[in-house]
């Protein structure tokens, strides 16, 4: 039964951070899928602006190479080496000092790096969590690349071991990396989001059409409600058919002619919320439709 | 009626709809403040904004309590985080953390790392000894241990008027700029890598200092086998004295985060690796400071000096100043 309650499910996830006013603001952590995506769409944006940057600099280099003057091209190589080594090792370091604390791949899945004690994230923790890169990163591709010289097994062993450091974050359940266990770090889940439509207010006009008795609105619990409220926010048209039907099965409710699906649920989840949100202010939850209210306290 | 009746009884809709503005504005507040700098933000919004940061906290207390509306607490969780490191995030601009670096954070890692650093010496010291030894007694040792593209010109086999012409002569192929700035991002990238494989119980980083004390080593053999040690020294040190000195500090810092993942002491484990970390990760922002420099007299230094005795007063001069800036005890903040 506690299985089924969506607050279970997110509790793998979910991370404590009270704020000094005493607010637990509930951090989820990063999958590994976000944080790998976020890495590919980094990495991918560092090739580009380093293709840009060499394409700038050579185009740059030709263009003094008509004068004759050695200095022009030694500016130009001290310029790609140095902007090369600032691109490797500074892009995360720069952007996660930020006042976002994320690269922009982290922004693009909505990540953020954060402190584990949930106090401020200070600059050698972030330089910390990303020079670890270079065994994370680096090292495993250095070993794919092969080394000259280096034995086909000695590189497979290579390339194992340093295998362990690119997976560590499937291994521990905060989903740390090398470079957040050594900077105290972990990175969370917090995308900006909008302010949806409130759907319990939002069709008053029809909900006239459409009255459920006590009986009826028993027939569910929080965890349908928002189960419901999910298949209202996707708005899939064939989804709320079944769940339609399911539910006028469930309650008794007789399908008249032209009711519109989606009208009949948004007028069912409309007077479910307010039943279930007036028990809840009573302290009465009823969790799932399951619940019965004896198991619980 | 009804509309009266919805206003006597709380509901979750009145709430929202009572709060919205505020929180639409603290939105609006927030996404000019991440966009740009904090200049970009009136006088009366900076008040502004931990009012409404507060306002969004306790209204997220009081959702959590009173709505079932998933969408509208998981907004509030997102709004209130963002708020949350906004409001309690430091201010502190680039160049003041700049200067307490220089001041004070730089040289308190480095003397956090002294018992690493003279294990790193150590380890230096026993591969450079153990390559000398074996290139004295075998000079084929030499090729074994130091890569071609390193060794160049240098070899067993070479006259020692081609070794004394690799002290002196500054090739004139590369430019010096170019040559300096490879020899810094090279030299930096291995120290990171050095401070990295620290992770792996600092074992791979003990065996990084033994091979690079391994390939001075080499080379001493073989300049000193034809009499050109006092040479060899000044063209080594007045860049070596601070690169090398880097490195040992790079290596240090690798083996801190080892030893305190392998035995932290009172604190859990990832307390210490955390600590650790930080203290090692200021360390490595100085030596690749160091690098700079090191890479500076290398590139340009030597191949400009050619007088040994320059070459070791500006040695010298060089370990005395890192030597005092590291380690020289000065008063601290309660003491001033």
């Amino acid at each position: 039964m506690a299985s089924a309650s969506p607050a279970y499910t997110a509790a793998h996830t979910e991370r404590t951070l009270i704020t000094p006013e005493g607010v637990d603001l509930r951090l989820k952590l990063a999958t590994a899928g976000q944080r790998a995506g976020a890495f590919i769409l980094d990495f991918l944006l560092l090739i580009a602006i380093l293709v840009v940057f060499s394409i700038v600099v050579v185009a740059a280099g030709l263009g003094t190479l008509g004068t004759g003057s050695v200095d022009g091209i030694e500016i130009v190589g001290v310029i790609w080496l140095l902007g090369f080594f600032l691109l490797r090792n500074f892009y995360f370091i720069a952007f996660e000092m930020g006042r976002r604390s994320a690269t922009l791949g982290k922004r693009v899945m909505g990540l953020r790096v954060v402190a584990r004690d949930g106090g401020r994230l200070t600059a050698d923790a972030v330089i910390a969590r990303n020079m670890m890169r270079e065994i994370e990163i680096f090292l495993p591709l250095a070993f794919l690349g092969g080394g000259e010289g280096v034995d086909g097994v000695i590189a497979l062993i290579g390339l194992v071991w340093a295998g362990l450091f690119l997976f560590f974050p499937l291994f521990n359940r905060d989903r740390l990396r090398a470079g957040d266990i050594i900077a105290g770090t972990w990175v969370v889940h917090a995308p900006r989001r909008k302010l949806a439509v409130d759907l319990a207010s939002e069709n008053h006009a029809e909900a006239g059409a459409f009255a459920f008795t006590d009986a009826q609105l028993d027939a569910y619990g929080e965890y349908e409600l928002q189960t419901l409220e999910n298949v209202l926010r996707s708005g899939n048209s064939g989804t709320e058919e079944n769940v339609a039907a399911t539910i006028r099965g469930k309650i008794g409710w007789d399908w008249s002619e032209g009711e519109d699906d989606r009208a009949f649920l948004s007028a069912y989840y409309s007077a479910l919320s307010t039943r279930l949100e007036r028990r809840m202010l009573f302290g009465n939850r009823r969790l799932d439709k399951f619940d019965s209210g004896e198991a619980q306290g | 009626m009804d509309s009266v009746a919805n206003q006597a009884v709380f509901s979750s809709s009145t709430f929202r709809a009572e709060r919205e503005a505020d929180w639409a504005r603290l939105e609006e507040l927030l996404r000019r403040a991440e966009g740009g700098s904090v200049k970009r933000l009136s006088d009366e919004d900076l008040l502004e904004l931990p009012v409404l940061y507060r306002s969004a906290l306790s209204a997220l207390s009081v959702a959590r309590a009173t709505s079932l509306d998933m969408a509208l607490i998981a907004y509030l969780e997102g709004l209130c985080t963002r708020a949350y490191f906004f409001v309690y995030g430091v201010r502190t601009s680039f160049g003041q953390r700049a200067i307490s670096f220089f001041t004070e954070d730089w040289p308190i890692a480095i003397r956090a790392l002294w018992r690493e650093t003279l294990v790193s010496i150590a380890l230096m010291l026993a591969g450079t000894l153990a390559a000398y030894l074996l290139v004295s007694n075998d000079p084929n040792w030499f090729s074994a241990i130091i890569p071609g593209e390193l060794a160049g010109d240098r070899g067993p086999d070479a006259t020692t008027e081609a070794l004394r012409a690799t002290l002196y002569d500054d090739g004139g192929e590369s430019p010096l700029g170019v040559f300096a700035t490879y020899l810094f991002t090279h030299n930096s990238q291995v120290s990171i890598f050095a401070f990295a494989l620290g992770f792996a119980f600092g074992v791979p980083t003990a065996l990084l200092m033994v091979y690079n004390g391994a390939i001075l080593g080499a080379m001493i053999a073989l300049f000193t086998g034809n009499g050109l040690g006092f040479e060899l020294g000044g063209w080594l040190l007045i860049h070596g004295s601070t690169e090398l000195f880097a490195i040992a500090l790079a290596g240090a810092a690798g083996l801190h985060i080892g030893t305190r993942i392998m035995f932290p002491g009172a604190q859990t484990r990832l307390a210490a690796a955390r600590n650790a970390g930080r203290t090692a990760a200021t360390a490595m922002i100085g030596v690749i400071v160091m690098l700079l420099f090191a890479g500076l007299l290398e590139g340009f230094g030597r191949q400009l000096i050619t007088d040994d005795w320059t070459r070791y007063a500006i040695a010298a001069l060089m370990i005395t100043v890192w030597c005092t800036y590291f380690y020289i005890p000065r008063l601290d903040r309660g003491e001033r």
